[in-house]
């Protein structure tokens, strides 16, 4: 079976300054870490990978040079190989871009069976690249596993973390699955993780390599632009105070609503 | 300090700390307070390939030496000195088939303590035989292709607990010192069954019971090196394995070392934080310089002994003298250090809401077990004796 995780370098802090200029997330001088959703996509790839003995977990980021940590990070924890897609002409991607990048990546990989991601990021929060991914590679997926029940050779069955419980969904493989962090306990790395990760070579692909369409990449590519990040300063509204009996408040309010054409 | 460590001994140490600070320090309370075993760590510590460390590659370790265990045991140590005894009194039974098996014996069992999925105990002392080994009762008498065991050891840690024991038996008690022999016997053999569990002062998540044998019948393929060797394998033992007490005693104290520095600045006394005074300041100076120097020597110690791996006979180091200085030292210094941080928490240090009353209780056993401080004296003066009669000759 061949997994795939794409994860995510995000700053390791909660108070992430903002760049004023350029409305986007002054990365400078903060220290990267693994997206904590992604740990647990990580952790459900190895525990699939032990489950199914002759499975490859591959490891998929798209960002900077630096960002190769958070692969040996992965390999680590008993991922086999990880793979960097980096270029400049990716810089200033939007999720769409993204989305679009790590699809073609994926593609140029050629096999694979499962696809996992983390729910969301912590930087950007916005659950949008991993369901993007499987809609480019038109291929099934589920967000919000918290279980996976079952799986064989053309299916798996998960269950859904929903509001007010989970739903049990069976699909078709290859699915792309973001997960929560219900699914598991993310395991540390081992002695012998650590030295592997260290000695491995991380294959690098750039634009060139996965064939990405260049007007679909990098800024190029991204409908998203920001124009301008700020607290929205607090408007305050005087209110109507209505006193007086229930029946004579009651009729005040709805020709209020009435007037301003709420009912 | 630089100890010019090298990158995979750096990656022991992290790999150790990660697993101390995620999960030992949350439940560290627990097994002292209700003196469990604590097992869930013990698959925590194989799932991070932390119990082979010392083990040659060739039977699934890492090859890492002495220098390796005195590593992690000194790093898991800084969080709780207990439960990582599960690990180091694991290396102190394992050391016999490293030091005196065969090829056959050390393939049944060195893979599975390696991985982790097996602990070993070191059996020696007696009710009647504690400093004074050759004192002990147990007897081995050999019937056909059988030894037949009978006795009691006491006070075997990681006893009931561990698969795999060494264990010493007088197979000629007339010959004294040179008639006692060792064996390797296996949880579940008839006639080896466990006794009465200790309540102890410090040391509480980790078991420490009687072993007993009763007619316990050991095929002869389970001898340790040869009939009347077992003393030479004790020393060679303790030689390797007190820098792994030694590492204990180093991680309690480096522990409560930085417990002392925290607290200090954090707890306000007359307006201004205790660490700003220069009663308390000179106190954790003189900690810290304690425990640099164990530190030091307990490196040095480590590296003396992995230099002889690999070379023959003739050549090796006898490393006696400095197993037995790195271990007094870093184990006075535990007691020392961990007594101070009490001190400097004062009430609140006796209290069992914070963690030195419990890294005191821990340190003291480190001048206790494999030689008290004063048989680490005698081992130290006889070398020093030995080595100026032969320069003197």
């Amino acid at each position: 079976m061949n997994i795939i995780v794409c994860i995510k370098q995000v700053p390791n802090t909660t108070d992430v300054k903002i760049d004023s200029e350029t409305g986007r997330l002054k990365r400078e001088g903060v220290e990267s870490i693994v997206n904590p959703f992604d740990e647990y996509a990580i952790e459900e790839a190895v525990r699939l990978k032990e489950k199914n003995p002759g499975s490859k977990v591959t490891v998929i980021t798209m960002g900077p040079p630096q960002a190769e940590s958070v692969l040996r990070d992965a390999l680590s924890k008993g991922a086999d190989e990880g793979v960097l897609v980096c270029d400049r002409a990716f810089g200033g991607a939007d999720t769409l871009a993204t989305a679009y990048a790590l699809s073609m990546a994926i593609k140029h990989l050629g096999n694979f069976d499962v696809i996992f991601c983390g729910k969301q990021a912590t930087d950007g929060d916005t659950a949008q690249v991993g369901p993007g991914i499987a809609e480019m590679l038109d291929i099934a997926h589920v967000a919000y596993v918290k279980k996976i029940n079952n799986i064989s050779d053309k299916s798996i069955t998960v269950e859904r973390l929903m509001e007010d419980g989970y739903d049990v969904i069976e699909s078709s493989l290859p699915v792309l699955m973001t997960v929560v962090k219900e699914i598991n306990i993310p395991r540390l790395p081992s002695l012998k993780g650590k030295i592997n990760s260290k000695k491995a070579v991380i294959k690098t692909l750039t634009a060139v390599d996965i064939g990405a369409d260049e007007k679909r990449i990098g800024l190029n590519g991204s409908p998203t632009q920001v124009k301008k990040v700020f607290t929205p300063t607090q408007k305050t509204v005087e209110g109507e105070k209505f006193v007086g009996e229930p029946d004579v408040v009651a009729s005040a309010i709805v020709a209020k609503f009435q007037e301003i054409g709420i009912v | 300090m630089e100890y010019f460590l090298t990158e995979e001994e750096q990656m022991m140490i992290e790999t150790a700390r990660n697993v101390a600070i995620e999960k030992v320090k949350p439940i560290r309370e627990h097994y002292d307070e209700k003196e469990e075993f604590p097992w869930e760590i013990v698959k925590e510590f194989a799932q991070a390939d932390l119990c082979g460390v010392y083990i040659p590659e060739e039977y699934g370790g890492f090859g890492k030496g002495i220098m390796g265990l005195v590593l992690v045991v000194e790093e898991l140590c800084k969080v709780d000195g207990a439960i990582a005894l599960t690990l180091a009194a694991t290396a102190l039974g394992t050391l016999p088939i490293l030091i005196a098996g065969n090829e056959a014996q050390k393939n049944k069992y060195l893979p599975d303590i390696a991985s982790g999925k097996k602990l070993a105990a070191f059996g020696l002392t007696e009710a009647g035989a504690g400093s004074d080994a050759t004192g002990m009762s147990t007897t081995a008498v050999k019937e056909g292709d059988y030894y037949i065991l009978n006795g009691t050891k006491c006070f075997i840690t990681n006893g009931g607990e561990a698969e795999t024991y060494t264990i010493f038996a007088k197979t000629n008690p007339l010959r004294g010192a040179r008639g006692i022999s060792c064996f390797i016997l296996e949880k579940g053999m008839k006639g080896f069954d466990f006794g009465k569990k200790e309540k102890k002062m410090g040391i509480k998540a980790s078991s420490t019971r009687e072993l007993i044998f009763d007619n316990c019948k050991v095929h002869k393929d389970q001898l340790l090196g040869k009939e009347g060797h077992g003393l030479m394998i004790v020393q060679a033992t303790l030689d390797n394995s007190r820098p792994g007490v030694a590492a204990q005693a180093l991680g309690i104290a480096a522990g409560a070392l930085d417990e002392a520095v925290a607290y200090a600045r954090k707890r306000v006394q007359f307006g201004q934080p205790i660490a700003s005074f220069q009663g308390i300041q000179h106190m954790l100076a003189d900690m810290a310089t304690e425990v640099e120097a164990a530190r030091a020597l307990l490196y040095a110690t480590a590296r003396m002994i992995d230099s002889n791996v690999g070379k023959p006979e003739k050549e090796k180091k006898r490393t006696s003298k400095e197993s037995a200085m790195a271990k007094l030292l870093c184990s006075e210094t535990a007691m020392k250090v961990t007594t101070n941080a009490v001190q400097i928490f004062g009430g609140y240090g006796y209290s069992r809401e914070y963690p030195v009353e419990k890294m005191m209780r821990d340190a003291k056993i480190t001048t206790l077990y494999e030689g008290t401080s004063q048989i680490q004296k005698n081992e130290i003066a006889l070398n020093l004796i030995k080595e100026s009669a032969a320069k003197n000759k």
